[in-house]
């Protein structure tokens, strides 16, 4: 990643959000290399930018369609690499012809140099990578924002090798993980569809139960019908809907409509309110396992002490299940992760023994498989292996400023707390230093509303409305304001909107509309 | 770029590629030359002079961390001369150090204790000024014992080259020069991350993770390599344990993806485990309240309210949400016990929120 020319970061804040990759980010920078950020905020990065294309909420697409208008009518495409590795370019030219500099700066506020200028950065590097955060997923239009991203890179063929593709910096410790191993409606662990008679059967003969072949509910469907009195009893292990999910009240009206809730957390948290059983969980200090982070890196959790009620997640799990009536018998993690290598291909290789020293990158099919540290040196996973290029339309956000509520909302993490700050907020000295949720106004719009640095203010959307002290900084544009979700005493999902990314189901969290009062 | 060329170290030869340094090499080599200054995590410093060594044909010693191996060269790591040239740098430094090793929060994992052990430095050789200077904590994670602190220049550099967050440099000159940060101001988080690389690169006590601050010594823990719980970054570090408690997170300089960096959730982030506010048992909902239970009554009532549902609404009405918090087997036995023990393909994660 050092030796990369060219850093496009697109709607990331890795010095607050990840702060270790950021310091590989910043070495390349420290060798030389060229940084162009996209973010509506005035982020560590953008500060350091030698481009930055400040745009507004929900215009990535617009953004992305710009700078590849200018790439190809420069000729600083990739020719070789758009012949041998895709198709489909036609259409996504004519689609980026209609996008041109007005058009864009109407759209996305950033004007043609700037434009220009992070095109020509980008495309004429010979090693140029991508990394992009939930500025880009966590939107009505994620999937689209990600493909439009995906464009941008083959069209200039920085992918496949080292020091070029694209990086999404994936949220949670084990994001990665638990979308490998099976917890989603449609697929079996190891993206395995249930819709596929031979997935089916192969799960079937080892788990000797039969598996339905439809699809099941994904989480905000399940609460959609818990509050329409059709869904009865939910298991919820380690999560914290009632604070980290957006729109609120519908979250909390669905929990308490179920006819049975257990969830299991290792403290308290809004959403343990609702439970009918709280079972306590062991952190990862207490277990022996594996988490998958962001690069597919398989690493292990050692039990450094005992669990501090007990029992461990894996254990309870089994217990129920066997009291259930289907029998689960594991005497120690490393058994469930051979199992998960009989059944996961893309884990095939992984055991213990092999990930004691150093952990392993999927896919590692087998056991003599040194594991894969850059996917797509070869061929795309399309049929043909070729990649398609994807026209898309610019949709913006689902809702946008207006006169009632004239601030678009952005909601994110800071370095210091992490989620919904259960275990942040119960550190010594995290809490010291930032004690409280701030909402981050611009000066201008600060000014304007007769709002001093520390004030108390009120931020209402058409959801709902909460009081959090301003912090006035430059960092926030005029225009957009920003809030974490970190804090219990602000609740800052009550706000938020119930739109969704409607391929993906991700919350548009990066963007509602609110009106900011002082009080 | 990866040419191997060959140099010959205490009499034997070892091929390298061009653009290492010589203590490079040598500890590829898996011979270890002494050093305080050097952090492989920053560029090369040449200052504690700790690094010496004597190269066939040059009239003195040079110091291995800043000179590139060349072709040809011959290296002698030890000599009667190399050992009383890192005896008297020891003793110079000894000469301004509290030498309070038995008080002394980093005994044990103190390089410059190390050292003055493996080479006999004395204690009281030279005689002279000695810093005076009060002890900083003057925030909430880290302490600064500046009597301690040999003016290596790691925990700069560290600042500035590494995290790039220039909370400190070195102020003042000769005698007087101290890491410090601008204007002396407290750190807090106007000037500082708290991430406390500037600790975990410290050779001796003079920066110490205030929270563990004698709680127990390297010496006194157990430690666990894991992984980070926080982001999807998935670093590496130790938990280090005593009497069943985690007291300290110390740094793995071998993790693949962090190389012994940490950010202050990895690096301070752990008191959460003991809190006195986890959950210790089960809790049964009980009128407005919960009241405590058994497991053995709390998974039974578990078991039986979800077999009871899935009997009279059928296996659909329900379903469990797994969470990107747990490990890869819990992910796994969760869909695992949704699949087979409800009956259903009502599983999701968090991954989407």
């Amino acid at each position: 990643m050092p030796d990369m020319d060219t850093l496009f970061l697109f709607g990331s804040n890795p010095t607050e959000g990840h702060p270790i990759v950021s310091l590989h980010l910043k070495k390349a920078l420290a060798n030389g290399a060229k940084l162009v950020v996209a973010d509506p905020r005035k982020t560590w990065m953008a500060r350091r930018a030698d481009v930055w294309l400040n745009l507004k909420p929900g215009s990535n697409i617009a953004l992305l369609n710009g700078i590849i208008r200018v790439i190809l009518e420069n000729g600083w495409e990739n020719a070789e690499f758009i012949s041998k590795r895709t198709e489909g370019l036609e259409k996504l030219q004519a689609k980026v012809r209609e996008y041109d500099f007005d058009r864009v700066e109407e759209l996305t506020g950033v004007g043609r140099d700037k434009i220009i200028e992070a095109a020509r950065l980008y495309a004429r590097a010979d090693k140029s990578m991508i990394v992009y955060g939930l500025g880009v997923t966590e939107h009505q239009t994620g999937t689209e924002n990600a493909m439009a991203i995906a464009n941008l890179a083959l069209v200039c063929g920085h992918i496949g090798r080292p020091a070029t593709g694209i990086m999404a910096l994936r949220g949670q410790n084990n994001v990665q993980g638990a979308s490998d191993l099976g917890p989603l409606p449609a697929t079996l662990p190891g993206y395995q569809s249930v819709t596929d008679p031979k997935c089916r059967e192969k799960f079937q003969k080892a788990w000797g139960v039969t598996i339905k072949d439809k699809p099941g509910l994904k989480s905000v469907e399940m609460l959609d019908e818990c509050t329409r009195g059709n869904f009865k009893g939910i298991f919820i292990l380690g999560e914290d809907p009632a604070q980290t999910d957006p729109d609120l009240h519908h979250v909390r009206k669905a929990l308490e409509s179920v006819d049975f809730l257990v969830v299991q957390d290792i403290f308290p948290t809004e959403t343990t309110k609702y439970a009918h059983v709280i079972l306590p969980g062991a952190s990862f200090a207490e277990k022996d396992g594996t988490f998958t982070n962001g690069e597919r890196r398989v690493q292990r959790i050692r039990k450094a002490i005992e669990p501090i009620a007990g029992m461990a997640e894996w254990e309870v799990i089994s217990r129920i299940s066997t009291l259930m009536g289907y029998p689960m018998t594991y005497s120690h993690p490393s058994e469930i992760m051979d199992e998960i290598a009989s059944l996961v291909p893309i884990y095939g290789g992984i055991s213990y023994d092999r990930i004691e020293k150093k952990g392993i990158q999927w896919p590692c099919p087998t056991k003599d498989h040194p594991g894969t540290t850059t996917l797509y040196t070869d061929l795309f996973s399309r049929p043909g292996g070729l990649a398609q290029f994807m026209p898309l339309d610019h949709q913006g956000s689902a809702e946008v400023a207006d006169e009632t509520y004239p601030l678009v909302l952005i909601t994110g993490r800071i370095r210091e707390h992490y989620n919904n700050g259960s275990m942040t907020r119960r550190c010594a000295g995290i809490a010291e230093v930032v004690p409280e949720e701030l909402i981050e106004i611009s000066p201008e719009d600060a000014g304007a509303l007769g709002i001093a640095h520390m004030d108390w203010v009120k931020v209402s959307s058409r959801r709902g409305e909460l009081q959090v002290r301003a912090k006035v900084t430059d960092r926030s544009q005029s225009g957009s304001v920003f809030m974490t979700f970190h804090h219990e005493n602000a609740l800052t999902n009550v706000l938020t909107s119930e739109h969704r990314d409607p391929i993906t189901g991700t919350p548009e969290y990066k963007s509602c509309a609110v009106r900011v009062e002082k009080v | 770029m990866n040419e191997l060329i060959k140099m010959k170290i205490n009499g034997m030869d070892v091929h390298f590629p061009k653009g290492k340094t010589i203590l490079e090499v040598c500890k590829d080599a898996g011979i270890s030359i002494p050093t305080l200054c050097y952090d492989e995590r920053l560029k090369p410093h040449g200052g504690c002079r700790l690094c010496l060594v004597e190269v066939k044909g040059r009239p003195v010693p040079l110091a291995s961390c800043t000179t590139p191996g060349e072709a040809g060269m011959e290296i002698t790591t030890e000599s009667p001369r190399l050992t009383r040239l890192r005896k008297t740098v020891l003793e110079l430094l000894l000469s301004n150090h509290p030498n309070d090793c038995m008080c002394c929060e980093a005994s044990g994992d103190c390089s410059l204790q190390e050292m003055a052990y493996l080479y006999g430095a004395s204690l009281d050789r030279f005689q002279g000024e000695q810093w005076q200077l009060p002890i900083r904590e003057d925030n909430p994670f880290i302490t600064f014992e500046p009597n301690k602190c040999i003016v290596c220049g790691r925990c700069t550099r560290i600042c500035n080259e590494v995290v790039m967050a220039g909370t400190i440099d070195l102020a003042n000159r000769g005698f007087n020069a101290i890491p410090e940060t601008a204007f002396s101001k407290p750190r807090s988080l106007e000037n500082c991350e708290f991430c406390g690389q500037c600790v975990s690169t410290c050779p001796t006590g003079a920066l110490t993770d205030k929270k563990g601050r004698g709680k127990g010594r390297s010496g006194d823990v157990r430690k666990v390599k894991t992984t980070c719980s926080y982001c999807g970054t998935g670093c590496n570090f130790y938990l280090n344990v005593k009497n069943d408690k985690v007291i300290r997170v110390t740094s793995d300089l071998t993790a693949p993806v962090n190389k012994g960096n940490l950010c202050i959730k990895g690096r301070y982030g752990y008191d959460f485990i003991q809190s006195a506010e986890r959950l210790k048992t089960p809790l049964i909902r009980e009128g407005e309240g919960f009241r405590e239970a058994s497991w053995d009554e709390a998974l039974g009532l578990v078991a039986s309210r979800f077999r009871a549902l899935i009997e009279e609404h059928g296996a659909d009405k329900v379903g469990g949400f797994s969470s990107s918090r747990c490990s890869n087997e819990e992910n796994y036995l969760l869909s695992k016990w949704v699949r087979c023990a409800v009956g259903s393909n009502n599983v999701d994660n968090c991954a989407r929120v």
